[in-house]
């Protein structure tokens, strides 16, 4: 089916996050402005205005009422869905890069960049159910990756957190305790910085996606390599399919190279992998600048691309894209 | 002697029993008796040796003087001020660089140390002062530093050389008996240079051997494959062997930045050019050639760039490479260089220039040999504004006898192809018009292997079309050409036969509109890629010049170099560094099937191995390839047992993997259950997971749109 192309952001895309209903897509972008969309048609529900930056990451809550954002004005902030008006606003000292609810969404976990002589932190806060007992505080800080933190999310029962940074380490630590578990192991991990990290539905396993050209997946628990998906460009973004055993795989060359190489040079696919074969199935073109971000409809009939261009691409799969035997 | 290691602990234990304070022992302090390893055998044997041979002592900055005169201490400081001027020309000389030693009274000895900053500029100043007369009965005689220490070893008398028994060496040519007849290459990527076998029926590589840091900067097969060789900043080293590539020979030359075997193997030439000391100065260049079996250098040439840089255009800092080209096929008997009005062909017999001279040609702009017999074709150009023609003239060696000579009009540039058995030359003749404002293309044809070698003229029939590639059928008769001015240029084939066999050259085909600027041949004939690099982002078609069709068309994005392998059955593309994305190489058959692709970061070089010419005789190949279904048979039958057993490889691999991922996915199921319920405390109580609400179900819908009757007639 042909995609439908939404145009609202004025800079590149940097992230996409369905609700878990799947009727609902938010997208943060480089203008300071998150967007809530209608997942069917494309239309634009909504935009959250306030953060004064960049805007890196978002994460909704289960039941659709609450949207966290970080961006690079050194805030997170916690919005009502429905109306758009501010919650409440996390300050740091840094921006922040990344923020994902836990199970319960009663924690958060906040990445903050190395900035001015500080260095970059997992910080963890938790979320009152009302507002207005909202507080700063932080329950835990951890620091040691050397560079950003690009991504860090919630393992299994909010037991762990699972980061990936410029230090091309994914790391598993105890949440409670703030003790480093496991390190992926140097020779199996990637050999770049890794720019995105996306759980399975059922938070048993993930995928990570590295500047090596290449697209990891990793047993939650047990940080044991279970594939490798290698491609012949950076990749960007990641995403699995919740219903079929697919990986979409999205990248290009830097923004600044953008300019200076072929537009097919840069092949700015959404590329399709066989899981378990770990082979190539197909790519979906479109995008004019390289592929930001990725994600998945919870009900793995659709998805959506975010690009360095500013639009974001909603495809819905043809009937064939089910039947895909290789 | 026991070797049994002891631990610490024991030898406290021992230190305790015989009353030694073990504290007080200095381990440093213990020295054992020479020649005595007390059974440690020291693994660094090896090492020592290597460097013992790769670097010299560390002093090849300074040279010796001798046969200075004597002077007594009034004059010494007029002589150093002599001395100095003449030094100083040559390099600068380090602070404290020039010691002249004197005896009790004060008198010299006769002789000096310099010591420059350079050990190129040292070479130099011996070089160019070795023998200088400072007046007749001083003739200087100047070494390097690191020599003398060489000349005092030389024994007073003449021992005979030891006679080392004769051990075989291996079999250099063993790759050639490989059972499946594959082919071998040579990949750099990042750090590592590997050699792989081609095996297309496996439709992947076979590792063959990988070293990191192999070579400095790149590697070179031997041109019948017998070796490979690396470079380094020593020199240059050939490897090879039956079944690993071992190092067979070192050729020393710091610095050496270009080789070049000869065609036949017999001989190597390595090039440096060293940066002057002096900005006025030129760059220093340095050849040596060596043999390539035993190693030592048959003759070496220095000068300054200018004297190398003649006729031609590429190749490194203004030397157009090979500087030096052999002739006279596969023997290596000849090589010739061009220089200022003159072509210099050296015998490998001596080395040194036939007839003591070279030959003479007023304002030679470029020569090049037939590849199979010795002789030169030079291109001299038009002289006095154009009183004298430009001229094409075929010279035999070592006769000098000029077989064949054409006069040309209007020439603004001409280039040579030789045919590779050497029975046709075609000279791309570039012409202006009679404004002079622009150039046309033609050709002139000779035919080497005819009597009187006649000479046929060719052009295009649109004369204005730009000339942008031309390539000689190996081993063929046939030529092909791209011509045309736009974008989308055409494709033409000639032949150097009729089909009345009348000796004329006539046209085959031409293919309009073809996204090609460059031309590969299959080294067996017949088949051709038609190759779109650069602006064209790599587009392949491979044609079929017999059947006059195309076979295939393809693409290898941005590919950047293209080799067939020696037999001409498969072509290898690749996108080399120069890109930053896309780096790896592709295996296409012969007919322009995508076999395997190889993916590697930072890819540098690919290049075949190639094999030395077939033994069969004529008449015996030309009965293979008639009976060509009888022996096929053997091949076919083998592909197919391959590729069965290939697809039930696979088979069996996937199924292993969806195995070992069901594995994986009843563990995640089984530790989901086991955790459910304190995941709902989380949520607080909400019960339901996400996992179990999507799933994928084939559903068929059958809806009932129209039901019709119709009565259809029965006869």
């Amino acid at each position: 089916m042909r995609p439908i192309l939404m145009k609202g952001h004025e800079r590149p895309l940097t992230f996409l996050k369905y609700n878990r209903d799947g009727d609902l897509l938010f997208s943060c972008a480089k203008d300071h402005t998150p967007t809530v969309w209608f997942a069917d048609n494309g239309e634009r529900l909504g935009t959250y205005r306030g953060h004064n930056g960049a805007v890196w990451c978002c994460d909704v809550s289960r039941d659709s009422s609450l949207l966290l954002t970080g961006s690079a004005d050194q805030t997170a902030k916690l919005w009502n869905v429905k109306t758009g008006t501010q919650l409440y606003t996390f300050n740091f000292d840094s921006p922040t890069r990344s923020v994902d609810f836990g199970v319960g969404d009663k924690l958060a976990v906040i990445t903050t960049d190395p900035f001015m002589g500080l260095p970059s932190a997992i910080q963890v806060k938790r979320i009152a159910r009302d507002p207005a007992d909202q507080s700063g505080e932080s329950i835990l800080v951890l620091k040691g990756p050397q560079g950003r933190i690009n991504r860090a999310v919630w393992g299994p029962l909010n037991k762990t957190i699972i980061s990936g940074g410029e230090d091309s380490v994914i790391r598993i630590w105890d949440s409670e305790t703030g003790k480093l578990l496991k390190e992926s192991d140097k020779e199996a991990g990637h050999k770049k910085g890794i720019t995105s990290l996306s759980k399975s539905n059922d938070a048993t396993h993930f995928i990570s996606g590295s500047l090596d050209k290449s697209a990891k997946l990793w047993d939650m628990r047990t940080l044991t390599l279970l594939k490798t998906y290698t491609t012949e460009r950076p990749v960007n973004a990641v995403a699995m399919s919740p219903l079929l055993d697919h990986v979409v795989l999205g990248g290009g060359q830097d923004a600044s190279a953008v300019t200076t190489t072929d537009h097919r040079a840069g092949k700015f696919e959404a590329k399709f992998y066989d899981k378990v074969l770990q082979e190539e199935i197909g790519g979906v073109k479109g995008h004019f600048g390289p592929i930001n971000a990725l994600a998945f409809n919870p009900d793995g009939k659709s998805f959506a691309s975010g690009g360095e261009d500013g639009y974001v691409r909603l495809h819905h799969f043809d009937p064939d894209y089910f039947n895909i035997k290789i | 002697m026991a070797t049994e290691v002891m631990s610490m602990e024991d030898i406290r234990a021992s230190a305790l029993r015989l009353g030694i304070d073990f504290s007080e022992v200095d381990l440093d302090s213990i020295r054992l008796p020479p020649g005595e390893d007390f059974g440690i055998i020291s693994d660094d044997e090896d090492l020592k040796e290597e460097e013992e041979l790769e670097f010299e002592a560390g002093f090849g900055n300074i040279i010796v003087v001798d046969n200075l005169p004597v002077v007594p201490k009034e004059k010494f400081e007029k002589l150093e001020g002599v001395i100095r001027k003449i030094y100083s020309q040559i390099g600068v000389i380090k602070d404290d660089g020039l010691w002249m030693p004197v005896d009790h009274t004060g008198k010299t000895l006769g002789y000096c140390f310099i010591e420059y900053n350079t050990p190129q500029e040292a070479e130099l100043a011996k070089e160019k002062t070795n023998g200088y007369k400072l007046d007749r009965s001083h003739i200087f005689a100047v070494n390097m530093f690191d020599d003398i220490e060489k000349f005092m070893k030389v024994p007073d008398e003449w021992a005979p050389p030891e006679i080392k028994p004769y051990s075989p060496g291996e079999n250099l040519q063993h790759w050639l008996t490989d059972e499946k007849a594959r082919d071998q290459f040579v990949i750099r990527a990042g750090s590592d240079t590997e050699v792989l076998w081609n095996d297309a029926r496996q439709l992947k590589p076979d590792p063959v051997y990988k070293r990191p840091f192999w070579t400095e900067s790149f590697v070179q097969w031997s041109p019948l494959g017998t070796y490979l060789a690396t470079l380094h900043r020593q020199g240059a080293v050939v490897w090879g062997g039956a079944s690993a590539f071992n190092r067979l020979t070192r050729y020393a030359h710091p610095q050496v930045r270009l080789i070049d075997f000869s065609p036949g193997e017999g001989f190597l030439v390595t090039y440096s050019s060293h940066e002057p000391s002096n900005p006025r100065d030129t760059h220093r260049v340095v050849l040596n050639i060596f043999d390539v079996r035993s190693g030592k250098v048959m003759r070496d040439f220095k000068g300054s760039v200018d004297e190398f840089a003649i006729g031609g255009t590429g190749g490194v800092t203004g030397v157009s490479w090979p500087v030096f080209r052999w002739g006279g096929g596969k023997d290596d008997k000849y090589f010739a260089r061009i220089g200022k009005n003159v072509i210099s062909v050296y015998e490998t017999e001596t080395f040194t220039l036939i007839d003591k001279k070279s030959i003479k040609v007023e304002n030679v702009m470029d020569f090049s040999w037939s590849p199979t017999d010795p002789i030169l074709a030079l291109f001299v150009p038009e002289l006095g504004g154009g009183n004298q023609p430009a001229r094409v003239s075929l010279v035999q060696i070592p006769s000098k006898e000029e077989l064949r000579q054409k006069n040309l009009f209007s020439v603004s540039d001409c280039k040579m192809y030789w045919q590779s058995n050497g029975d046709y030359l075609a000279v791309k003749v570039d012409r202006y018009t009679k404004t002079k404002k622009s150039t046309y293309t033609g050709f002139e044809l000779f035919r080497i292997k005819e009597r009187d070698i006649p000479i046929e003229v060719l052009e295009l029939e649109n004369k204005n079309d730009k000339i942008i590639a031309f390539a000689w059928e190996p081993k063929g008769h046939r030529f092909a050409v791209i011509h045309g001015d736009n974008p989308r240029p055409d494709i033409s084939f000639y032949s150097m036969r009729t089909a009345h066999n009348t000796g004329r050259v006539s046209k085959l085909t031409t293919i309009k509109g073809k996204q090609a600027n460059a031309l590969y041949w299959s080294p067996a004939g017949r088949f051709i890629v038609l190759a779109g690099l650069k602006n064209f982002n790599g587009q392949l078609e491979f044609y079929n010049v017999d059947e006059l069709e195309t076979m295939a068309t393809a693409e290898h994005f941005m590919a950047t170099d293209i080799e067939w392998d020696p037999t001409g059955r498969y072509v290898a593309t690749s996108v080399t560094s120069v890109h930053e994305m896309e780096n790896g190489f592709n295996i296409w058959s012969f007919n322009g099937k995508l076999l395997y692709r190889i993916l590697k970061d930072h890819f540098f070089q690919f290049s075949w191995r190639p094999r030395p010419p077939s033994l069969l005789s004529p008449e015996k190949e030309e009965e293979i390839s008639k009976n060509l279904k009888k022996y096929s048979k053997k091949y076919e039958a083998e592909d197919q047992d391959v590729s069965l057993q290939l697809s039930e490889q696979e088979r069996e691999k996937r199924k292993i993997v969806k195995e070992e991922w069901e594995r994986w996915i009843s563990e995640w199921k089984q530790l989901q259950e086991e955790e459910k319920l304190e995941r709902q405390k989380l949520r607080d109580g909400e019960a339901s997971d996400e996992e179990e609400e999507y799933e994928a179900k084939d559903v068929e819908v059958e809806e009932l749109l129209d039901v019709q009757e119709e009565v259809i007639s029965f006869d």
